[in-house]
């Protein structure tokens, strides 16, 4: 008997009321994650991807969002429908989030032990000793010295460091998914694949499931069990992870595989997508 | 650091120079030393005890040489005697600052501690109705000339209902705020409207920031991001701002203070224009730029404090 | 000079010359990107839309006072006399919509009904508001014609030359700000002599320090933008940069403080008023009005509508600035709104 899925997204359509009219920024979708499973989100800038992420908490800001119809499952409770006070209990406790800038989405007034600290206070209240509940973490995604590193600013840290301190903040919290909204996109490659390495480790240390979301094909493979291509507020592909990248159903998913340069291949010009084309396809 | 706070002192100098100099010109092509004379004498004067006057002061000498004893006696803090009353400038000044103060600082707290309060308030309910209200009521607060709501409130506490005094002022205890009761008024809704508007905008300027979204994702409450951390955030620019605006005080509101009878530096410095008493004028006007570069000097120090990232770095 | 400047024909062609002014700034804005885009958010503002309608109110009022033409017994008249003129004037005070004049010792009655009342002279108290829009539309728009380029040339010259160039400017503006902004204009104006003129001069010296700090700031932040080191790049003249480049980018803070400095300006002039710096005399203004609204108030019978008429032409105008600034604010960076 299968297992109820830990998120199950229903056919999940949500508009934008802006001063220009209103945006369909995502149009039915429906996909599940359950326990342990490691979901890729993969689109372009514009698909909806985060849109996506972002409302799992409904996180977006509430005018202008409109969640125009479906459903958000968490452990068998709609999330369109609890109150403010749900909504924050559910947030970093079951859901956690990590952002593609770590550089501004980290508060920069506050040490990162405090903003861990704030954390832990909040949805572990049990913990005593908090200081080594922080370095815990710290040590946890690969911070070297962390006792040193606690009453540090963000500013004073590097990019991989800043980005390695809010996965610690969000793992502290101990929750059940984390939504990885294209964490690696704003550092550098090598600082990129590293980080890739750390959320791989994790993955098999503390059994967590991820929704990762991305623009680029080339870091799932190895962390992601599924993956769910994402275009124009649609889902176009959606599958078991290396069946998608070998034998790719639709369309776009073929032209976005494409593109991902391959080393030792001869090619003049890098592969470009076309739109307009695929317009017509979803 | 301390190198940087002795830096900004030089460059104080020539600005202080500057500011001497400027006076010092607009006085003698205001007024011929003969004009000073019969102002204080009185136009009854004789021809004589004008010249006798003019001699005493030294006003006769060459302007270059007037110059250079003038700095000199600035730099010493040496500001002599008043022309029209002869008291000894420096206890004018010392008399003059606590009026001044009892004015300028409780209004300057109402500004302060109601406009970050009702600022941090819009931004919690922004862009609804109510935030648009009260941003419309501090700029309808702002709209009124100083003027008015000086001869409003007075003819209204004072002539009509008798509570307060219409003007004056004394030292009597817990009746002398009587005396103060209005001028503060004034001072903090002139305050008030202005400063709601500024820290909303530098509040409102946090609330788009990506470590907002971030505090709120590991689901803390909307009222706890705004008090801690786009508070503590907005601190900063608004130290800067504030503390920048504290050696103003003391120089207090020359409208207020004439218009009300209080004898804070501000009325000094306005009856002294009026009456073209120049050493007053003088010194006011020095003290006045000293305090100004202070602000400055101070607000920088301030915002390098602060900012951690400009702390540590 | 002073014959020529007030003449008729004169007066009405810097008029036109003032509206034909503001519809080319409107003209050439309509071709830029950024100006359409901020004008389509500021016409979703209501409060903006209804803001600006006050204001171009009191223009066009102001704009009726100047414009004139001559009668027949040689004098001018003013198009705003056409409507409102020919309200003859009383001996002295007399209350809003009265019978009566206000003296106590032979109350005669009034030559004709006025609105709000006369002042201490008989004249009209609607009429006078109306005609001191024409001075305080005066007194901003020459201020602004002295502050607004000397600001906004040297926030340009200090933020993009920097070094010695801002050290300089900054010693001067830094200078001229320390002292007391009343003392400053209170000298100026007592060494030039009263009048509009020198209030507009004395104003603008003033002003332009805090348009100066803004430029030189955003001045800053644009020169240091890879697309101006580009720019350098590829040889582009300093004055060119300068020009198509920074101009551009600045001239909506420029707009902004101009509105809001208005405001300001106006309000300035009800100061000065009341330290007997202010217009002369026989000139209609708000801030003069003010003034003796101050003595009036302790009379018996109360005189309050001379202050209360000028408080709320003023402050009409005042806020209505203010709140476009706020709207423009917003429309050119909608994220701080």
């Amino acid at each position: 008997m299968p297992e109820t899925p830990l998120l199950e997204i229903r056919d999940l359509s949500i508009n934008f009321a802006t001063e220009n009219g209103t945006v369909e920024a995502v149009k039915g979708i429906s996909f599940t994650v359950s326990k342990g499973e490691t979901l890729a989100v993969v689109g372009e800038s514009g698909s909806g991807k985060s849109v996506t992420g972002l409302a799992l908490t409904r996180l977006l800001p509430e005018p202008p969002t409109i969640y125009k119809s479906g459903e958000i499952i968490l452990e068998g409770r709609s999330v369109l429908k609890m109150s403010p006070r749900e909504l924050r209990n559910i947030r970093g406790n079951k859901i956690a989030y990590i952002f593609q800038e770590p550089s501004t989405s980290l508060n920069p007034v506050f040490t990162i032990r405090n903003q861990i600290a704030e954390a832990i206070k909040l949805h572990r209240p049990e913990v005593r000793d908090i200081d080594a509940e922080v370095i815990k973490y710290l040590d946890l995604v690969g911070i070297i010295d962390p006792a040193k590193r606690l009453h540090d600013y963000p500013h004073q840290l590097s990019g991989g460091m800043q980005q390695r301190v809010m996965i610690a903040m969000a793992l502290s919290c101990q929750p059940d998914l984390l939504v990885a909204d294209e964490p690696t996109t704003a550092l550098d490659v090598t600082i990129q694949a590293q980080i890739m390495d750390q959320l791989r480790d994790l993955k098999k240390q503390v059994n967590m499931s991820i929704i990762l979301i991305t623009h680029n094909f080339g870091i799932i493979s190895g962390i992601a069990d599924r993956v769910a291509v994402m275009f124009r507020g649609k889902i176009v592909e959606y599958g078991d992870t290396r069946t998608v990248l070998s034998n790719p159903q639709h369309p776009y998913t073929k032209a976005l595989i494409q593109c991902i340069p391959q080393p030792g291949q001869k090619r003049e010009r890098l592969a470009t997508i076309d739109h307009a084309a695929l317009e017509a396809t979803i | 650091m301390l190198s940087y706070v002795l830096r900004r002192l030089l460059y104080a100098v020539p600005i202080v120079l500057g500011v001497i100099a400027i006076t010092f010109l607009l006085f003698n092509v205001l007024q011929t030393p003969q004009a000073a004379a019969t102002l204080v004498l009185g136009p009854k004067a004789s021809q004589q005890a004008r010249a006798e006057w003019i001699k005493n002061r030294g006003l006769d000498k060459p302007k270059s040489e007037q110059f250079v004893k003038h700095v000199k006696n600035m730099a010493t803090f040496n500001f002599g005697t008043s022309w029209k009353s002869g008291r000894e400038l420096n206890e004018v000044f010392r008399t003059g600052v606590g009026p001044s103060l009892m004015i300028t600082i409780p209004g300057f707290l109402a500004g302060l501690i109601g406009g970050v309060g009702l600022a941090l308030y819009q931004v919690f309910v922004r862009n609804s109705l109510l935030d648009r209200s009260i941003t419309l009521w501090a700029v309808a607060l702002m709209s009124v000339p100083t003027v008015v709501y000086i001869i409003f409130l007075q003819a209204i506490g004072a002539l009509m209902l008798n509570y307060f005094p219409a003007s004056g002022f004394d030292w009597r205890g817990l009746e002398t705020l009587k005396f103060v009761a209005l001028p503060i008024i004034i001072m903090a809704v002139v305050n008030l409207g202005s400063d709601v508007r500024l820290y909303r905008t530098i509040f409102m300027e946090e609330i788009t920031q990506d470590y907002v979204r971030t505090a709120l994702a590991k689901g803390l409450s909307s009222g706890h991001v705004l008090g801690v951390h786009v508070f503590k955030n907005g601190l900063i620019a608004l130290i800067t701002l504030t503390v920048g605006s504290l050696p103003a005080l003391i120089t207090g509101s020359l409208l207020i203070e004439n218009f009300f009878g209080i004898p804070g530096l501000g009325n000094v410095l306005v009856l002294a224009i009026g009456t073209g008493d120049q050493p007053v004028v003088m010194a006011s006007v020095y003290l006045g730029s000293l305090l100004y570069i202070a602000s400055l000097i101070l607000t920088d120090i301030c915002y390098a404090l602060a900012d951690p990232r400009i702390r540590l770095s | 000079m002073e014959a020529l400047f007030t003449h008729w024909l004169t007066q009405n062609l810097l008029v036109l010359a003032g509206f034909s002014l503001i519809a080319w700034m409107l003209w050439s804005a309509s071709h830029h990107e950024r100006w359409r885009r901020a004008w389509l958010r500021f016409r979703s503002d209501r409060g903006g839309i209804i803001a600006l309608v006050v204001v171009g109110i009191y223009l066009i009022l102001g704009a009726l006072e100047v414009l004139s033409f001559p009668t027949k017994g040689g004098g001018t008249r003013t198009v705003l006399d056409l409507f409102v003129g020919g309200v003859p004037a009383e001996k002295s005070y007399s209350a809003p919509l009265a019978t009566r004049l206000l003296s106590e010792a032979k109350p005669d009655p009034v030559k004709a009904t006025h609105l709000l009342g006369t002042d201490a002279l008989g004249k009209d108290v609607f009429v006078e508001t109306l005609k001191a829009c024409k001075t305080a539309l005066i007194i901003g728009g020459l201020t602004a014609a002295i502050y607004i380029p000397l600001g906004t040339l040297f926030g340009i010259l200090a933020g993009y030359f920097r070094r010695r160039v801002d050290d300089l400017i900054q010693y001067v503006y830094t200078t001229l700000a320390s002292i007391p902004t009343i003392l400053l204009l209170v000298a100026i104006i007592l060494v030039l002599g009263k009048g509009l003129g020198t209030m507009s001069f004395a104003l603008g010296l003033t002003a332009w320090v805090g348009l100066c700090r803004l430029i030189r700031g955003e001045t800053l932040r644009q020169a240091e933008r890879p697309y101006i080191t580009a720019a350098r790049a590829l040889g582009q003249s300093h004055w060119n940069i300068i020009t198509r480049h920074i101009l551009p980018n600045v001239l909506h803070l420029v707009v902004i403080n101009f509105v809001l400095g208005f405001s300001g300006i106006v309000l300035a002039e009800s100061v000065l008023s009341y330290l007997g710096v202010g217009t002369p005399v026989g000139t209609p203004s708000w801030g003069n009005m003010i003034d003796s609204g101050r003595s009036e108030l302790s009379r018996d019978p109360m005189v309050w509508w001379n202050l209360v008429s000028a408080t709320v032409a003023l402050f009409g105008l005042v806020l209505s600035l203010n709140l476009v600034g706020d709207s423009l604010r917003r429309a050119f960076d909608p994220k701080r709104g």
